[in-house]
Order: structure tokens, then sequence, then C-alpha cells
């Protein structure tokens, strides 16, 4: 299936190598806006240049492997408002493997390889001890946060079933989220914290393991756990997009004739 | 087998509508009012209605796409809803105004991506789609994307998607909508052939009431969410007083046109050499009449015309515009 998508894409050459492009560089540009923070100010919410880096690199992994899976998503918006999701639910497949995996965007890949690329980069900088810990914490910290990710992708993409003229409100919570992340939550007032750092679970995307991998105590006094809890965060914050993701289906009124 | 099962099945919409400012008032729609619906195997059903009468509206519910607000169905032995993905192996879709192919793809890469959707085993695959390629003419545009296929060629590969798989019910919702005749001709065609093996249910909903008259049996119409008859085309006509008229034309003109018994006088022509008969089939015959003619006049041609499933349907649907009886009068 993957196979005739890239045929289907292949189709427009040039374009695909424009998309490819782009893509890297929305990952240059989320990483460039670290590195121009810091050339105004010394620290950033009590955390130095390579710390802030590795959070960075860290969210935009997560964010770009998401994006990859399940970014399509979003157009379900599009296929809800046409009615083209009738064409889709008389397939015998999920309506979310239909939408990711039948339309999937090869072009998104060049984020995530950016993005693993700044990882590595920021890991070494950052003077990360490589040992089988923080190993394992460098490779399940991204897995964990792209599922956070997806779960937010599919939890905020339901909302079209609702209401169709939807817009950006997703956006606000896909590429707000990925811009929340980058930086330490500690910026961040109660509130706003309390919401995207606990309550979506955010925090667990970059913060907590950078901390961990960085042997820093949370300034916020956060228990030391946290730097695992995120593939726990992400299983729930999965349940929550799937339930969501059935009522939605459920909901869905169609068009016209 | 009993097929397709609807019990008091409906479904309502809330329609929202602005009433000042941030206000809004709702309001409930009822577009299926409790139908019941027994379709067996192998029957092919027209299933008609005005527009907004609900004939997409139960389509999905049948296909598993809306879920109802009241009432039970069964298609193949499943609810259509909860197990969605079981029933579309065993159903074929086709909905005339939207593609279910893939817009960039050539016709042949889009049959291939849904054989493996359906996970149909290569060999069956291949026999459908020869069977198919043959009989809708498919080699001159197999390889074109699909964007740029004409209509007709377009329904005729959506035709094929609905069917790659082998289904037991077809369904179709306007499949000869916007065809022109030599498209829509190669559409009834290949349906009359399916419909004939009697292995594969079809249900079709359209305004084109030439589709009902060549392919199927049994019609439903429905309006205002309610079905109104389920029945033959000669029982609906019954019922409603269709009539065949019998026009004749004379060599002199009578004096007077000649009243009979069961036969109206609808118009009178050409001076009165050409008159024109409604029959009431129940009181008497067309042999009958044409004895008493031939007894006052010389008769230069006579011919039949049997009564237009266009007409009787006009009716049907006129009859509920503002007609409070509308309810009982069906």
């Amino acid at each position: 299936m993957i196979a005739a998508q890239l045929r289907s894409q292949a189709q427009y050459r040039t374009s695909f190598a424009i998309d490819v492009a782009g893509s890297v560089l929305f990952g240059v540009l989320d990483i460039a806006s670290v590195l121009v923070l810091f050339r105004v100010v010394p620290t950033f919410g009590g955390f130095g240049f390579a710390e802030v880096f590795l959070m960075a690199a860290l969210a935009v992994t997560a964010f770009a492997a998401a994006d990859l899976a399940v970014g399509n998503v979003e157009r379900l918006r599009v296929y809800v408002r046409s009615g083209l999701l009738d064409a889709v639910l008389v397939r015998p497949l999920g309506v979310l493997v239909q939408l990711t995996a039948l339309d999937i965007a090869p072009r998104r890949v060049g984020r995530l390889v950016f993005g693993i690329a700044m990882v590595v980069i920021a890991a070494g900088h950052a003077h990360v001890r490589l040992t089988p810990h923080s190993l394992a914490l460098l490779v399940i910290t991204p897995v964990a946060g792209a599922v956070i990710f997806g779960a937010v992708f599919v939890a905020t993409a339901t909302v079209a079933f609702w209401w169709i003229e939807s817009g950006e409100i997703a956006n606000g919570l896909t590429y707000g989220g990925l811009n929340f992340t980058q930086h330490p939550i500690t910026i961040y007032g109660e509130a706003l914290r309390r919401l995207f750092a606990y309550a979506v679970g955010f925090a667990f995307v970059a913060y907590y393991p950078t901390l961990r991998l960085l042997d820093r105590t949370d300034p916020l006094g956060g228990p030391v756990f946290l730097a695992y809890a995120g593939p726990l965060v992400a299983g729930v914050a999965t349940a929550v997009a799937a339930l969501l993701w059935r009522i939605g289906v459920r909901h869905y009124r169609s068009t016209g004739s | 087998m009993t097929l397709i099962e609807a019990r008091g099945l409906r479904r309502d919409f809330a329609i929202t509508s602005k009433a000042g400012w941030l206000r809004r008032r709702t309001r409930v729609v009822t577009a299926v009012d409790a139908i019941d619906l027994t379709i067996e195997r192998g029957e092919m059903v027209g299933y008609i209605g005005p527009n907004g009468a609900g004939k997409s509206t139960t389509l999905k519910m049948l296909t598993g796409v809306l879920s109802p607000s009241g009432g039970s169905v069964r298609v193949c032995g499943f609810e259509p809803v909860p197990q969605r993905t079981q029933l579309a192996r065993q159903i074929g879709v086709l909905f005339g105004h939207r593609s279910q192919l893939w817009w960039d793809l050539p016709l042949a890469e889009s049959f291939a991506l849904l054989r493996h959707v359906y996970g149909v085993r290569e060999s069956d695959h291949a026999a459908r789609l020869a069977h198919a390629r043959r009989l809708l003419e498919l080699d001159a545009f197999l390889d074109v994307p699909v964007r740029q296929l004409s209509l007709g060629q377009r329904m005729r590969g959506e035709l094929t998607a609905a069917l790659l798989h082998g289904p037991h019910v077809l369904f179709l919702d306007e499949p000869t909508i916007g065809l022109d005749i030599v498209s829509k001709q190669a559409v009834r065609a290949f349906l009359t052939t399916l419909g004939a093996t009697g292995d594969t249910t079809i249900v079709l909903t359209t305004h084109d009431l030439a589709d009902i008259e060549r392919l199927c049996r049994r019609l439903i119409v429905i309006d205002q969410g309610r079905i109104v008859h389920d029945g033959s085309l000669e029982q609906l006509h019954a019922r409603h007083g269709s009539r065949r008229r019998l026009v004749v034309d004379l060599d002199e003109p009578l004096g007077m046109p000649l009243a009979l018994p069961g036969a109206i006088i609808e118009s009178v022509q050409a001076d009165g050499r050409r008159i024109t008969y409604a029959l009431d089939g129940n009181v008497t015959s067309t042999g009958e009449i044409l004895r008493r003619l031939t007894e006052v006049a010389a008769l230069r041609d006579i011919s039949v015309l049997e009564p237009a499933i266009e007409d009787v349907v006009a009716r049907l649907y006129l009859r509920r515009s503002g007609d409070p009886l509308h309810d009982a009068a069906v």
C-alpha cells in the first residue's frame, strides 16, 4: 500500500523533492530558534544552551516521527467535510489506518532524520555519559514522545467529527505542543504548565528525560522517576485518543446525498 | 435467505441554525422514520424517492457509515456499525457522487491496492478483473490516472472496484447519475448480467426510472422517511390507478366521440379523427372496446400505451406537498 503511495507521489517528482527539502527546513528552523534564543540570553528558565538544545532535539524527533506516522490524520477534516469518509468507512480496514497508511507522506521523513541527527549532536555537546542506561533513555524518550504527540494528533483531529469548521484548533495543540516541549517547562506560568505539561503530558516528551540524562534535579521539585514515566503517559494518552476517535466515528453524520 | 433486515430503522439529524448572536436553535429532523425492510438473496431492488426522502441515509445505515438513531438492522448477519469491517468484506458500495478510487493512481493500480485492502487471493482477483474488463470494456483506459478519466469511464471503474472482492450485496447510490446514454446502457447491461446469476443481491437508488424498469423487479418508494410502496412496478400502477391508454385513429370523424364503459375519453384530436381512451383494466378489455368501436366507425390505426412509470411516481411525490391527508392516502 505504501509502495502505491510512493508511486502516486512520484508522479510529481519535483514537488516531492521540494517537499522533502521543506521538511528538513522545518527541522532546521525548530533548532535554529534555540540557537537564536541563546544569542540573546545566557540561561533560559534556569537552563543553559546545551540542555535546551537536547530538549529541543528530542522534542523535534518525537514530533517528526508522530507527524510521519499519523500526521495525515489532520486531513480528516477534509474527508468529513466532503463526505469522502463514506468511501473510507465501507472498506474493511480501520479509518485511522486508511487515513494514515493509505495516504502517507514520505516527504516528512526529512524532518525526522534531521531530528535524530540533532539528538546525537546535542547529546555529545551536552556531554551525556554513554551508559546502557542513558542510551536506553535516549531511544525510549523519542519513541514515547512520538506516541504522545501521535495521540495529540489523533485526539485533536476528532474535533472535525463534531465541528466541521474546526480549522486551526488542531494545529494549536500539535505545532503549539512542539513549541511547548522544546523549552524547559520552568518558563511557563503555573496554569499553562498544569494544563500542557501534566494534563496533556508534554513534560514527559523531553523535559524530564533531559533532566535525568544530564543528572540535574528538577527546579520544580519533581521526583527522579518522572524521567521514566514517558511510556506510561504515552499509554494513557493513546487510550484517551482511541476513545475520542471511536466516539467520533460513531458520531459521524456524513453529508447530503 | 434473508440478507438485509431492518425493523423500525430510524435516523434523526439535529439541525442547528443561528437564532441571534451566539444563540442557536436546534431542530430535530427525522430523515428515515421507522422503516421495515426485508431483502432476500439474489433480489434486485430499486430504492427511489424524491430528493431528501431518506434514500442515501438508509443506504448509509445499511453499509455501516451512519449509526441509526433507533430500530434494528442486520446486513449479511452483521450489525453494520459495530461490525463495520466484517460487513465491508461482504458488501460492495458505489456512491455515484464521490469516488472510491485513488485520484492520482491509474485504475489498474487502484484495483491492485484494493486487492490488498480486502485481502483477496491473487487468482480470484485476476478472474473478477478479467470478467469486468471484458464486460465493461476497461482496457482502453486501465493505465490512465483516475483524475483524467471521463465520468462514464470512472463510473465503470468504480463499479469494478466495488465488485473485485466478490461481495454478496451490492449497494449502488445513483450509479447512472450524469452518464450519457451509451454509458448508462453499458452499466445497465452489466448489472443485468450480474443480477441474472442470482448470487449478488443488488440495491440501487436512482432518479432515472428507466434504470428501475430495466433492472428491478421490486421497487421500494420512500418519501419523507417512510416507505410508501414496496412491491412490483405493476402493483404500484394498480394501487395508484395508472391506466393504459388506447389511441384510435379513425377514417372519418365521429359526430360525437363514442362513450364506452370502463374507458374514459382523455382527448380528441385531429378534428375528432384521433381519440385517446384511458382504460380501466378491471372493467373492460381492449378487445371489447375495439369491437364496440368497429361497429360504429372505420379504424385506420390503433396503439396501446403502457402507463409511464414517471407519471405514477410523480403523482406519488406530488401527493405529499402540503397535503395533510397524505398519510391517510397512502
